[in-house]
């Protein structure tokens, strides 16, 4: 990795993580790497099933048993943390790493006002007295663009909409000033016409505050918004992961191309969606060799036999036979050697 | 039947259709705290045609009033005001309960989760049978067994697949087994309620896909409700764009995308993430959708529009042309 002048962030190596159950090992991500750059937004995208939230969920160390990380390690500036005893993963959580969950209505307390919410959160990752602790919750409220911050802090959950109260969660993951920031879904509960406010609103903050993010979802139209760089995740390994315009526009991956044409335009004619046949194996049965293989149109023999690794191709990373056979003649030679 | 000789009615026409919910606090609770009865406008005066064999699409953030929309034209639910007639027959008037359940047969309903919509306890092939069963649509348990099986080869499923239950197929499997089911009465209009909202991107395209094949074939019309301006587009003859209960833009589907009219359409087209946009910035928009029980006056749309001026303040706008906006009307849409 010496492509890299800075040191990421994070930087995931073979993470993998098996829930063991009655009926056997489940591998829910195998062999998964990437790594993130300081101020960079990385977009994890894939089906349900496909590992993303898995993913999200080992970094900050919330895997509950049966599951467990059984290979790999993950990186923060520097230092590992997969291997931190609870309490010491602790502080980790929530002061280094902020989370932002799918449902707002669900990771807040709708028992306490919300400024109780952030001064506790506040109190705990830093020293800063009650009354410092209030000044920068409704300082935090403004940020994230919520109107009247000063009479707002003291409401409750309820009292807020859905696209306010996802800005209150950014709030609360911003609280201890993160390196980093795992967003899950972070705009799929909410309409359109908020989402787009939403996505404005970390592209922002990253920008500003030089926070790196980890985007999960599903949509595609989001990370192609508000990413730099995209994973595409299928069966818990990363199919293909490059720079956004580059993975979008002219997808490698059979499965990459299939997902992109998959997904209706505004631009363009509308005409019949490509159709990838099939669906994500379960955990429980995936194909040996490639995962994709049976429903991938171009597989030949070595897919099913064959687990492919990830091969360079220009900035990109690819897992994929087609682009290690002798006759394929890609732009990757010049990275390879 | 009272059809205009020059050109054929339309296939569904629905006339200044609302409904009001009483969302009133308990009897004791108004009168102790001295609290007004509250009513929530769900649909404000809704009027649109479907002509037959189209695809009519209602688009609109969640609280626009679509699903409520769909429930009325379906008749699981009776309007408050306003009318709603399929083929000729009035969906809620009295006198036409005769010819109404003869009707029902060719009106099927397509729900957004697969997994609630189809009985855990029942096997496939009972759950498709069902309306064949209620509507006599054959005779005799082999001919029903029969035709179970042409329905699931036609919407890509295996006849034996008939044997097993809901909780063995996947969710794209499922919806394909709630769409054979519509299918089971020879149903002609399907009001399909976010088909794919709960599935992923790959399965949904073998979805829409599906839907659209079927349609072609059988001569299905439907109406298709969605969130989704994407999926719209990729569906739609037609689409009505609703908005706190109104529908503020009606238009061709391909018009609709390419040159949007109304204010919100356009800001709603704006806000859609799309992959043509991978890296670009846009503008964002501004504000959320108001409290449906205390809409503001005049133009629900005013307090978020760009082009807002006195009239809309006061004023509900008419739909002229397709278009229910003051500023539009009034030719202000091209200074803008």
């Amino acid at each position: 990795m010496s492509a890299e002048p800075e040191k990421p962030v994070l930087s995931v190596r073979d993470l993998t993580v098996e829930f063991v159950t009655r009926r056997g090992t489940l591998r829910a991500l195998d062999c998964v790497s990437f790594d993130v750059a300081r101020g960079e937004v990385l977009g994890v995208v894939g089906e349900s099933g496909a590992g993303k939230s898995v993913t999200g969920a080992a970094i900050i160390g919330l895997i509950d048993p049966p599951g467990r990380i059984a290979g790999g390690e993950v990186v923060l500036s520097g230092h590992r943390i997969d291997n931190l005893p609870d309490d010491a993963m602790r502080k980790v959580r929530g002061k280094r790493i902020g989370m932002i969950f799918q449902d707002p209505l669900t990771s807040l307390n709708p028992l306490y006002r919300v400024g109780e919410q952030l001064i506790e959160t506040i109190r705990v990752h830093t020293n800063l007295s009650a009354a410092e602790a209030r000044t920068r919750a409704i300082a935090l409220l403004d940020e994230v663009g919520i109107p009247a911050p000063e009479r707002r802090i003291d409401g409750y959950p309820h009292e807020f909409s859905g696209g306010m109260r996802q800005r209150v969660v950014i709030a609360l993951a911003l609280c201890a000033e993160p390196e980093f920031i795992i967003a899950d879904e972070p705009t799929t509960a909410l309409d359109v016409s908020v989402q787009a406010q939403i996505i404005a609103l970390i592209k922002k903050l990253c920008q500003e505050r030089g926070t790196s993010v980890m985007l999960v979802t599903h949509d595609m139209g989001v990370i192609a918004e508000t990413a730099d760089r995209v994973a595409v995740m299928y069966a818990g390994r990363v199919a293909e992961i490059g720079p956004v315009r580059e993975v979008v526009k002219q997808p490698l991956h059979p499965y990459a191309k299939g997902l992109m044409g998959a997904i209706p335009s505004l631009e363009g004619e509308a005409e019949r969606l490509v159709q990838i046949p099939g669906s994500m194996p379960r955990l429980s049965a995936i194909p040996p060799g490639c995962a994709f293989n049976p429903r991938c149109s171009q597989a030949f023999a070595r897919c099913h036999v064959e687990r492919p690794e990830p091969i360079a191709v220009g900035n990109r990373k690819v897992a994929c036979h087609l682009y290690d056979e002798p006759s394929f003649t890609g732009s990757r030679g010049e990275f390879a050697a | 039947m009272n059809s205009k000789p020059a050109a054929e009615p339309p296939f569904v026409e629905v006339r200044d259709l609302r409904r009001v919910f009483d969302v009133s606090k308990p009897w004791l609770n108004r009168v102790l705290e001295h609290a007004p009865r509250q009513y929530l406008k769900a649909v404000d005066g809704v009027s649109f045609d479907i002509r037959k064999g189209e695809t009519f699409a209602l688009v609109g953030e969640s609280g626009s009033g679509k699903s409520t929309v769909a429930r009325m034209v379906v008749g699981l639910l009776p309007p408050s005001e306003g009318t709603v007639t399929i083929a000729g027959v009035s969906m809620h008037d009295a006198a036409a309960a005769l010819e109404r359940q003869r009707l029902r047969r060719r009106i099927q309903m397509i729900f957004q989760d697969p997994y609630a919509s189809l009985n855990p306890r029942w096997r496939v092939g009972r759950i498709i049978a069902e309306p064949i069963r209620a509507f006599d649509v054959v005779e005799g348990e082999a001919a029903i067994a029969e035709r179970v099986g042409e329905l699931l080869s036609l919407v890509g499923l295996h006849p034996d697949d008939g044997k097993k239950f809901p909780h063995e197929f996947s969710g794209g499997q499922r919806q394909r087994i709630a769409i054979a089911r519509a299918l089971a009465s020879n149903a002609e209009f399907i009001v399909c309620d976010e088909p794919t909202s709960a599935l992923d991107v790959s399965v949904q395209a073998q979805i829409l896909n599906l839907m659209r094949d079927l349609q072609e074939g059988l001569g299905l019309t439907y109406l298709f409700i969605s969130h989704n301006l994407a999926v719209v587009r990729h569906m739609a003859t037609r689409v009505g764009v609703m908005y706190l209960g109104r529908l503020v833009e009606v238009s061709e589907g391909a018009r609709l995308f390419s040159a949007p009219r109304h204010p919100y359409t356009r800001m709603l087209l704006d806000a859609v993430p799309d992959l043509a946009m991978a890296g670009n910035s846009r503008e964002g928009v501004k504000g959320e959708i108001p409290n449906p029980i205390s809409p503001p006056p005049g133009c629900t749309f005013h307090p978020r529009c760009p082009l807002v001026f006195d009239r809309c303040r006061a004023e509900n706008p008419p739909v002229i042309d397709g278009v229910a906006c003051h500023a539009v009307n009034a030719g202000r849409e091209a200074a803008a």
